[in-house]
């Protein structure tokens, strides 16, 4: 079973992922540098689901930072499943009921990965409808606290409970808080799989996209075949906005304030240098490194304004779908399966498998994993795709 | 041949805001013990995200219609990175691709006349917190306390030739910025940096360029450009060394600049807009708003204290502080009398205030108590040094004007009959003095008139007082 940074507290209802402050835990998002770092202020999303009644029952850990592909590369150890595969932890304890559900941060995908290997459920919100407040940034323009849960309910009820405006987030939308029940039915909806990123998934992947299509079917949805041209394009802008802003917020961990600090250094640049050489592991320092070259003279209209280019673009794309279909429905991942890796490999690995992740957190449009596939929906039609999830849960349970 | 010198500034200018550009600390934070005025966001913790202090904006537009500039539509933050420990999150929130204003100008006069200098550029930024070396641990320290604190970086086209019309256009952006409460632009509220460079007159050319960083004192700014120009004629003229570009730092003490040889002029700061700050709309409505709300101009306050029949000298004196101008414009339309309100406030409030060793931008007190006062006095109701002990009671220790009338006992002060009552007293209970003076000893006067003095506790008018005894010794002769 996995290691936590915290145990997991008895009669507790909901984990927290160890990229989001809880006041009275060490958070140190899976990583060296923030050791010991504790937080002065819980984030909104907390404070928010404890406000309602929700009790936390601990924190789980992430790959550092949340970066890799299922928090194989954290400071706190990977989470792996029975078979020896990787697994993320707050989807492995949703789905062994030990906690009833989970906040997790999705920047690249990971926790939509984590619920479709582990059978639960996940949503990242619309941007800009649960607060950042408290999460450690990296990815500031398409990172998302979402919620985890075994039910379709039951992530509606958590997602109610912390999403609304904050005043602490410049980015969080007006609407003071969210009913996430749509009126529309499932039996008038429409559905397109997407070709680009279905096409592109192993067979095992590829045939789950394939049953939930036909279990859409049979519940009277119109499911048909759609085409994103620029889906590779949206998973390089992604990761060039992630990198980009990815290396300048971690570039606070200095050393100097808190978190961290090399036992070895002489002087300013040293302090610096060892105390991030020591505290980063390989793939942040390659996302960093990335990151740094995307942001530099000569490199930012080629690499980072194109990206932002791009972004609009693959907005545009979707949003003429969405004239049409009421949800995209593609794989979450690529595999059915992920073994533990070698972390070299592991900037390439999380560039591949960000190809089915990476439009939601580009153009900040909703997506809820279930039943291991993933729906994405028009910006604020979170209700709708949770509807979606609630009819597949009942198709499969007749 | 005859070289000019081509000089572009750079000036930041702190603004008077309540608190701090991008979290709720207080602002002119400079101020305070070392790390008081700082919060888990202008600390750079992780989780905290910037909201755009509105009034920043405002301030900004605001400089830029003085400067006449054009506002922006569509202005936003960028973050610009580098390391520094004075930086806590590595990175400083400032205006890069879309600064708020840009193509303003400004007109400088010095003894040669007056010259439009341009303005590029006005863009809004964080300031940075301070290293405070402490010699006897060897070690530095870091403030936080500016950090955050909001600043306005004026960029002015290289359009200056002399130091005198760089000294006129700091002192000018001084003036106005104060007098439209921009800034307080207090020492070291306001740092220049300073390009430089020479070429033949009339050439359009450009010379191998300087820039020296960071100064803040209006003389040292004009000795480094006095220096820095004639270090640069020496090297064309008499070959003493190569010029090259870079950035340079003036020493005050030794009197000359120095080559700062540090990463900064090769500095990669990888520029890209901040996320978390959603671009700045301006529309009509929010533009009209801000100039509505601008503060009248010193020219239009001088026009308007002219035809209310004020002196030169009254005008110059309460146009040089705004605060003064707020008071005298409250006491005006609270009824008071211009002539008699500009007194008060010049002669008398500066009259205390010297007293105390302060100036006059530092007066602080409620129109209404003033305005009070004065209406006590004009009424009759005290006298002109009663008033002024009240007013001094309300600037020091907060007295409300009726209250302190009443708790000492000044308001039979004024009232001739009771001052009469204290001379019929004095003299009659000193009959040898009044002999002695009617007697033709005139010295006696003045025991007379301290004896009526000390009666009164000293809050007698000396003129009434004067008068008084003249008259009823008169009587007596
Ligand atoms: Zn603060």
């Amino acid at each position: 079973m996995g290691q936590f940074v915290t145990e997991i507290r008895p009669g507790g209802a909901i984990a927290v992922d160890d990229t989001i402050q809880v006041k009275g835990y060490e958070t140190k998002a899976g990583s060296r540098i923030l050791e010991g770092f504790q937080p002065l202020f819980g984030a909104e999303a907390v404070e928010r689901l404890e406000k309602a009644g929700y009790e936390i029952a601990g924190k789980t850990a992430v790959g550092e930072f949340g970066l890799d592909l299922l928090g194989e590369f954290s400071h706190s150890g990977a989470t792996l499943g029975a078979s020896g595969g990787l697994r993320g932890a707050a989807a492995e304890l949703a789905a062994a009921g030990t906690v009833k559900g989970a906040l997790c941060a999705d920047l690249n995908g990971a926790p939509r990965r984590a619920a479709a290997l582990s059978g639960v459920g996940f949503v990242k919100p619309t941007y800009g409808t649960v607060s950042r407040y408290g999460l450690i940034p990296c990815a500031c323009s398409g990172e998302q606290i979402g919620v985890m849960a075994k039910s379709a309910g039951d992530m509606r009820g958590l997602l109610e409970a912390v999403a609304g405006h904050d005043p602490k987030d410049g980015t969080s939308l007006p609407t003071e808080s969210y009913d996430y029940a749509d009126g529309k039915a499932v039996s008038e909806m429409r559905v397109g799989v997407v070709k680009e990123l279905t096409d592109a998934a192993s067979d095992g992947a590829r045939a789950k996209v394939q049953a939930q299509a036909d279990a859409l079917r049979g519940l009277g949805v119109a499911v048909g075949e759609v085409s994103l041209p620029l889906a590779d394009a949206a998973r390089t802008a992604w990761n060039i906005l992630l990198c980009a802003e990815t290396c300048n917020n971690l570039s606070r961990y200095d050393g100097v304030k808190f978190g961290y600090r090399s036992p070895d250094y002489r002087n300013i640049d040293e302090l610096y240098v060892n105390s991030r050489t020591e505290g980063f592991n390989f793939l942040t320092k390659a996302v960093i490194l990335y990151g740094s070259d995307v942001l530099s003279k000569g490199r930012y209209f080629a690499c980072y304004d194109k990206a932002l280019k791009v972004r609009r673009l693959v907005w545009e794309q979707s949003k003429a779908l969405f004239e049409n279909y009421d949800a995209l429905l593609c794989p979450a991942c690529g595999k059915t399966e992920y073994q533990p890796y070698d972390i070299k490999e592991a900037f390439g690995a999380v560039f591949a498998e960000s190809f089915y992740t990476a439009i939601p957190n580009l153009t900040g449009f909703p997506s809820v994993v279930c039943g291991g596939v993933q729906l994405i929906g028009d910006a604020l039609q979170d209700g709708r795709l949770l509807n979606l999830a609630e009819a597949l849960e009942g198709g499969a349970a007749k | 041949m005859r070289y000019e010198a081509v000089i572009g500034l750079e000036t930041h200018v702190e603004l008077a805001t309540k608190s701090k550009i991008f979290c709720s600390c207080g602002g002119h934070s400079a101020k305070g013990e070392p790390n008081t005025r700082v919060c888990p966001a202008c600390a750079g913790m992780p989780g905290m995200l910037p909201v755009t202090n509105k009034r920043v904006v405002e301030l900004a537009m605001r400089a830029g219609l003085l400067l006449n500039c054009q506002i922006s539509r569509y202005t936003t933050f960028d973050k610009k990175s580098y390391y520094y420990p004075d930086l806590p999150c590595s990175y400083q929130i400032t205006q890069w691709f879309h600064p708020i204003c840009r193509e303003g100008s400004v007109e400088v006069t010095t003894k040669d006349g007056a010259r439009t200098i341009g303005i590029k550029q006005i863009h809004m930024e964080e300031d940075a917190g301070k290293l405070v070396h402490d010699d006897w641990t060897e070690t530095t320290l870091v403030d936080f306390n500016r950090t955050s604190v909001p600043l306005i970086e004026i960029v002015s086209k290289p359009d200056f030739r002399t130091a005198d019309e760089v000294m006129a256009y700091l002192e000018k952006l001084k003036t106005m910025f104060r007098f439209a409460n921009i800034s307080e632009c207090e020492e070291g509220a306001m740092r220049c940096d300073v390009n430089i460079s020479i070429r033949p007159e009339g050439s359009e050319e450009l010379g191998v360029r300087t820039e020296i960083k960071n100064m803040s004192s209006l003389s040292s700014i004009r000795r480094a450009i006095q220096y820095e120009t004639a270090r640069h004629l020496d090297a064309v003229e008499r070959g003493t060394e190569t010029l090259v570009q870079e950035t340079r730092r003036w020493d005050d003490v030794k009197g000359r600049t120095f080559s700062m040889r540090n990463k900064e002029t090769a500095a990669d700061y990888r520029y890209f807009p901040d996320p978390n700050l959603m671009p700045i709309l301006i529309g009509d409505d929010w533009l009209r708003r801000v100039k509505d709300e601008m503060p009248a101009s010193v020219e239009e306050k001088t026009a308007e204290y002219q035809s209310k029949g004020l002196s030169a000298k009254e005008i110059a004196s309460l146009t040089a502080e705004r605060v003064l101008c707020d008071l005298f414009d409250a006491l005006i339309s609270s009824g008071r009398e211009p002539k008699e309100a500009a007194s008060w406030i010049l002669t008398e409030c500066g009259g205390i205030l010297r007293k105390h060793g302060q100036v006059m931008g530092e007066l602080d007190i409620a129109p209404e108590k003033l305005s009070r006062i004065m209406e006590k006095v004009s009424g009759n109701e005290i006298n002109r040094a009663a008033g002024r002990k009240v007013l001094e009671a309300v600037l020091y220790e907060g007295a409300d004007p009726d209250e302190y009338c009443e708790a000492h006992d000044l308001s039979a002060q004024g009232d001739a009959d009771a001052v009469r009552q204290v001379v019929l007293k004095v003299l009659d209970n000193t009959p040898a003095a009044v002999r002695d003076y009617l007697g033709g000893k005139k010295k006696a006067f003045q025991a007379l008139f301290g004896g009526c003095m000390k009666e009164l506790k000293g809050n007698g008018d000396p003129q009434v007082i004067r008068a008084l005894l003249e008259e009823e010794l008169a009587k007596r002769s």
